[in-house]
């Protein structure tokens, strides 16, 4: 009612709640700072004390040393090849199946997708033994292909949140095509998938960041060292240099970097995407 | 294929037969076949199929090699029994208990700092930074963090505050709180963007109505904004309760190996991979997932018939 937005007493609030906010931020920044800078000291730099911020001399080589000790641009490779393959997989027989729960007839229609959706409630803990045993006994255990096919050809969840993207879609476009003759696969190809381009980046975008992130499959398939994704390169690193903080903090630093860079870069992409599963109610 | 473009007038047709929408009724079988095809084949061989055998395996004794022995129930009896079972019980529980309502305030509180006001995008780029990056690397930072000789919290206190902090990482009892933390940390900014948009879906005209009553901004906060909050708060409980019953890889990384201390900060899921990855005990690691699987369904069972009474979801 009143103009109460220019108040005195609305104002020290926003400024107190700015002051709170400032804050919390420089929480969530802090930590990756201090990684940043300690990365750059030599080791009676980092036990000096009381602790200081600022590296002098600061020691580049230290990313030299990791980046010889440890095949970290092979991992970057490993990881981008994981999760863009297993976001390929999963956006093309996602939007397959989301077509057919939407828009085919078929009998065991609606049992068949209760049964998606109660997969949702199996952790993955609980399959990763079985799968692990199937892996080895196919020879496939040790490459990327016992992490990517699992989760590129399943995810209850891709299927289930495009489902209702392409209910969204009016029939008339496609009964138009299909008057003209049109195949099922071609109307699904040419007319669906592009209108679910929206929904489509977000659960790529969703999909690639888990997956960049996963620790347990990855930990579980994978052997040789030359297959290592970034993670469990990073794990196995600080088995080994526990005590060199500084070399462990530049290890760090090669792994949180470069997706931090990209995050800004595409902040509201990222957002939207890796919040999706809440967005959707 | 004939298609009669019949529009949805049903009104019209006086019979209660309703003319088909289309011709092709049933006659999708072959293409639905094709179009579930990929994922069906994920379904029945990366989750169906493997459930089942976890199933079988967590009656059974076997160590990948050789021949599986059926026991029936003895690996849950002798779970029953073991205090490292009740171990990860109790580690697990406690987390969620700490994890749970803590990345619930956390969010609430900053979300609710930021709704509608300047700077927000600029907020919400520093509190997601966490969430993007992996909790292994995460974790890293966090061990030299709170490294309780050298690391910056413990030094700071000791030299400002002369406060001789506890050695977070060598201590059980201050392990299992230093992980949660550190998961709290990364979750803060996941959580507020979900009770973001929870916000923004408020309308307006309630809370002004409110104003013009002449409530305060803590009688709107609880009154009017809380309760509408609560289909978001349902959501998040059930995520935050999920993701805390299976958190490995921090404990994973902050557990320092091969010490007294890793048998007491051991959580149900680092158990399912000791036992299976590392010591090749199938059977036990089988019995732990199927509890995990159990409990999980209790909680979400628990949180689903509890919503009734808590959760208002306008008309």
């Amino acid at each position: 009612m009143s103009r109460r937005r220019t108040s005195p007493a609305e104002r020290t609030r926003s400024v107190s709640l700015h002051v709170l906010l400032t804050a919390g931020a420089l929480l969530m920044v802090v930590p990756f700072v201090w990684m940043i800078l300690s990365s750059l000291k030599d080791q009676p730099q980092v036990f000096v004390f009381p602790p200081k911020w600022l590296p002098d001399p600061a020691r580049w080589g230290n990313y030299a040393e990791v980046w010889r000790a440890a095949p970290f641009l092979r991992a970057y490779g490993n990881s981008v090849f994981i999760a863009v393959m297993i976001v390929a997989l999963q956006l093309v027989t996602c939007a397959m199946a989301a077509y057919a729960f939407a828009r085919l007839r078929f009998r065991g229609k609606n049992l068949l997708f209760l049964l998606f959706l109660a997969t949702m409630m199996v952790p993955g803990q609980l399959t990763i033994i079985p799968v692990f045993l199937l892996m080895a006994n196919i020879g496939l255990y040790d490459t990327h292909w016992a992490i990517i096919l699992p989760e590129g050809l399943f995810s209850a969840f891709g299927v289930f949140m495009l489902r209702q993207f392409v209910r969204g879609i009016p029939l008339e476009l496609e009964d138009a095509a299909l008057i003209d003759g049109a195949s099922r696969w071609r109307i699904f190809w040419s007319i669906i998938m592009p209108l679910l381009r929206a929904p489509l980046a977000a659960l790529g975008t969703f999909t690639f960041v888990s997956s960049w992130n996963n620790f347990l499959a990855p930990l579980v398939f994978l052997r040789s060292p030359e297959n290592y994704t970034v993670p469990v390169l990073i794990a196995q690193f600080k088995g080994e240099y526990s005590t060199n903080l500084p070399l462990l903090m530049a290890a760090a630093s090669i792994a949180i970097v470069p997706v931090l860079v990209v995050f800004v870069i595409a902040q509201r992409q990222i957002i939207r995407g890796v919040t999706l599963t809440g967005a959707g109610k | 294929m004939v298609a009669t473009l019949t529009p949805s007038d049903t009104s019209k047709a006086g019979p209660p037969k309703r003319p088909p929408r289309r011709r092709r009724r049933t006659r999708d079988g072959g293409w639905a076949a094709v179009f579930l095809g990929p994922q069906m084949v994920g379904l029945l061989v990366f989750v169906l199929g493997p459930m089942l055998f976890a199933l079988y395996l967590s009656f059974t004794e076997w160590n990948g090699i050789g021949d599986i022995t059926f026991v029936g129930l003895d690996n849950f009896r002798e779970l029953r029994g073991d205090h490292a079972f009740w171990q990860s019980i109790r580690n697990t529980v406690w987390l969620a208990v700490m994890i749970v309502p803590g990345q619930l305030v956390t969010g609430l509180v900053v979300a609710v700092a930021l709704h509608q006001r300047k700077l927000r995008t600029l907020y919400r780029i520093v509190y997601f930074m966490p969430v993007v990056t992996s909790q292994v690397a995460v974790s890293v930072i966090w061990i030299w963090l709170l490294n309780g000789t050298f690391g910056p919290l413990n030094s700071t206190l000791r030299e400002w505050f002369g406060i001789n902090a506890p050695d977070w990482l060598a201590e059980p009892s201050y392990l299992v709180p230093a992980i949660a933390m550190v998961t709290i940390w990364q979750g803060v900014g996941f959580f507020m963007v979900v009770f973001l948009a929870g916000l923004q879906g408020i309308p307006t005209a309630y809370l002004e109505a409110a104003e013009v009553d002449g409530a305060g901004t803590l009688r709107k906060f609880w009154h009017i904004t809380l309760p509408l909050l609560t289909p978001t708060l349902f959501f998040l409980t059930i995520m935050s309760l999920i993701g805390a019953f299976q958190i490995f890889d921090t404990v994973y990384m902050m557990t320092p190996q091969n010490s007294y201390l890793g048998d007491s900060t051991r959580t149900i899921v680092f158990q399912i991979y000791d036992l299976a990855f590392a010591r090749f005990d199938f059977g036990t690691s089988a019995a732990y997932a199927v509890v995990l699987f159990v409990l999980l369904l209790i909680l979400t069972a628990g949180q689903l018939v509890l919503q009734r009474r808590w959760v208002h979801y306008e008309e």
